[in-house]
């Protein structure tokens, strides 16, 4: 372990395309951008939450983060080590799990519950009889009274319960930081509260850090530290959490926080943010990729992709929009001051 | 559109649905009663397994015949729903009562375009030709305000957007101008900025054609931003009804008041979610008493007895606030409005 790395898990313009195939041959005839030039770090014991609609690319992202799918092009760093050359992918999982959405899917039904969650520690070395005990005491880590979970198999399981199980399961190499997928969307209400609790619970307790990728703006808002939203394959703006909700800077960010029904019956939503669907990934709009949905977008939008850059205010508040920066040609944003470009915050 | 408006158009009285299996009964329903008048719009709020879907699609029997049982009555525009024979429940269905489900994908047909699929509700329903049915397709199609219609007319589901999907499905339910529209879920699919752009399309065509709409989610805050009245319901019965200002802002219920508490909204970060123990009831083998009762912070011998009946305190706009709870009854002239704490 380096001491030395600020960041627990640094990303540098990552890249994933999709072929979509067709024809005979099935020669690539278009391809979908799904994630394109994200960069990002995470600091040991933060969470950052990422969001954005579908298709965005927030998941593909968590499953190149865990070479479940090869990135075309880009770097990933896990404590300062450069993945598939200083550290291996294999021992890069020890350290990095990750927790799906579908909590039936992702056990498997033959096995039963302690058996699931004693697999991986079996797999990297250790003896059955000790896994097994690791795995009874991680369900009780997790609230599930081992005694009566530790033999019942996952169709036996409520949707929370099962939840907790991989979690359990995640828990059982001891890692450091953990992916979470959607992992509450699937629950009830009542049920997502309960297994937010915990999550922030363990977190507190093994002093994990949390990558949480969720459309579910409230809940994003409650468990991140930091914030990334992306649209279309592109990191749109990240920051920390209250900048993000309090100040947001791109206009996408503006329109998804205001599509969120007001909870009050009484000061109802009157007309929509944004009109339409997000855009195919596959031959995204051209310049600045929600321009398309953009109520203030112009000539340069079009012409020019703009890049993130610091916003004005917090610091490590980051925005890709051209009318946050001066002197872009948009009329909206400030004049260029000097002749750099280098922004006088921070 | 046929009724006075005064008189209510939809009446549910003890409607209790079963599904009978080889191995256990399974009660979804256990005694639902409500009226809704014209133009006036119900939401149903619940989570999975509470029975909401079951009711909504009780009210058009879409439920699979052989294994469900049915008792109570339900009337919609003076059709006695349970008792009425295939081909009259097929001349109810449309121009009475349509349906817009939660998953456009699965619901639309994939092999018809949008415009076909239009045109043969129409005239499933109308003795018009072919053109006139594609003209009024047409016209539906600008209703729910998809861009281009007239392309989109020739368009199949796959070609279609999520967002533009769910508009076209709506289209299609509002092809045979229906008093009573009944919606489940219907942006729970989808994108939260799309969500937004259709709850406003209900919302607005259900003002402008003054259909009665009831709205089933899971979703409070969609339940909120649509509803005149909310009925909250838990293992087959609504355990609070009343006005959406009084449901959401002066809940009764400790399961409503549970569920606004383990709700995200703006809960500072750090404190701790409140939370409602357990999980929903088994519903093959339901309580006794107050479903509810198991998980309930304030529970007492009273509840496992009987089911709590239905208590009125209060009410706004003339819609009466009821609520089947026990303590309501005890506590109706402090009226007690403490907030639960449960572990």
């Amino acid at each position: 372990m380096t001491a030395a790395a600020p960041h627990i898990l640094s990303v540098q313009r990552l890249q994933k395309y999709f072929p979509v195939r067709s024809g005979l041959l099935g020669r690539a005839s278009a391809w979908v951008q799904a994630v394109d030039d994200v960069s990002f770090e995470i600091a040991a014991g933060e969470t950052l939450g990422v969001v954005g609609e579908s298709g965005c690319g927030k998941s593909t992202t968590g499953r190149l983060l865990m070479r479940l799918i090869e990135p075309d092009a880009g770097q990933i760093r896990f404590e300062g080590k450069l993945v598939g050359r200083d550290l291996k992918v294999s021992d890069l999982r020890r350290s990095m799990q990750m927790v799906f959405q579908d909590s039936y899917a992702s056990l498997n039904p033959r096995l039963a519950v302690a058996d699931s969650i004693a697999f991986g520690p079996q797999t990297h070395g250790m003896p059955r009889e000790r896994a097994i005990g690791r795995a009874r005491e991680l369900l009780g880590m997790v609230g599930l009274e081992p005694s009566q979970f530790e033999r019942r198999y996952p169709h036996e399981l409520s949707g929370g319960q099962r939840q907790r199980v991989n979690f359990a399961r995640a828990l059982a190499l001891d890692p450091k930081l953990i992916i979470l997928d959607e992992a509450v969307s699937a629950l009830d209400k009542s049920v997502e509260a309960q297994v937010l609790n915990l999550l922030v619970e363990l977190k507190k307790n093994l002093g994990l850090t949390y990558l949480f990728i969720s459309h579910d703006l409230n809940v994003v808002q409650y468990v991140s530290d930091r914030v990334l939203v992306m649209y279309l394959g592109k990191v749109a703006e990240v920051g920390p959490v209250d900048a993000i909700y309090g100040a947001p800077q791109h206009p996408y960010t503006r329109a998804l926080l205001d599509s969120r029904p007001s909870m009050d019956p009484e000061i109802r939503v009157e007309h929509p943010p944004l009109t339409g669907d997000p855009p195919n990934p596959i031959n995204p709009p051209s310049g600045c990729r929600f321009r398309t949905r953009c109520p203030h977008a112009e000539a340069v939008c079009q012409t020019q992709e703009p890049d993130l850059r610091p916003a004005h205010g917090a610091p490590g508040h980051l925005v890709a929009c051209h009318m946050r920066r001066a002197g872009s040609g948009h009329s909206q944003a400030a004049p260029l001051v000097r002749f750099g470009d280098r922004e006088p915050s921070r | 559109m046929s009724q006075a408006s005064s008189a209510p158009l939809v009446e549910v009285d003890d409607l209790c649905v079963r599904f009978v299996g080889p191995d256990a009964t399974v009660s979804a329903v256990n005694g639902v009663s409500f009226a809704l008048a014209p133009g006036e719009v119900l939401g149903i709020l619940g989570e999975s397994g509470s029975g909401k879907s079951v009711t909504l699609r009780a009210l058009m029997r879409l439920l699979p015949h052989r294994k469900t049982r049915m008792d109570g009555r339900i009337t919609i525009a003076g059709h006695d729903i349970l008792r009425l024979d295939a081909q009259a429940l097929a001349r109810v269905r449309g121009p009475v009562v349509a349906m817009v489900f939660q998953e456009p994908m699965t619901a639309l047909d994939p092999v018809f375009t949008i415009g076909q699929q239009i045109a043969e509700a129409i005239r499933t329903h109308e003795s018009i030709d072919g053109v006139a049915a594609r003209r009024r397709a047409l016209e539906l199609l600008e209703l729910v305000q998809i861009p281009s219609a007239a392309r989109r007319l020739d368009a199949y589901p796959h070609q279609l957007s999520g967002g533009l999907r769910q508009r076209a499905m709506i289209a299609i339910a509002l092809a045979c101008r229906p008093s009573v529209l009944l919606a489940d879920e219907p942006t729970t699919a989808l994108d939260a900025t799309v969500q937004i752009q259709i709850l406003l399309l209900l919302r607005t065509l259900q003002r402008e054609l003054g259909m009665a709409m009831i709205f089933v989610t899971h979703d409070l805050g969609v339940a909120a931003e649509v509803s005149h009245r909310v009925a909250v319901m838990y293992a087959g019965r609504f355990v609070e009804t009343g006005h959406v200002n009084d449901v959401v802002k002066r809940p009764s219920h400790p399961y409503t008041q549970g569920l606004l508490g383990s709700t995200v909204h703006g809960v500072a970060k750090g404190t701790k979610l409140s939370t409602i123990p357990g999980a929903p009831p088994n519903l093959a083998r339901l309580p006794e008493g107050c479903s509810f009762a198991p998980r309930c912070g304030y529970a007492q011998q009273a509840c496992r007895v009987a089911v709590p009946a239905q208590v009125e305190e209060g009410g706004t706009s003339g819609v009466p606030h009821l609520t089947r709870c026990v303590r309501v009854q005890a506590s109706s002239a402090a009226c007690g409005t403490t907030v639960p704490t449960t572990a």
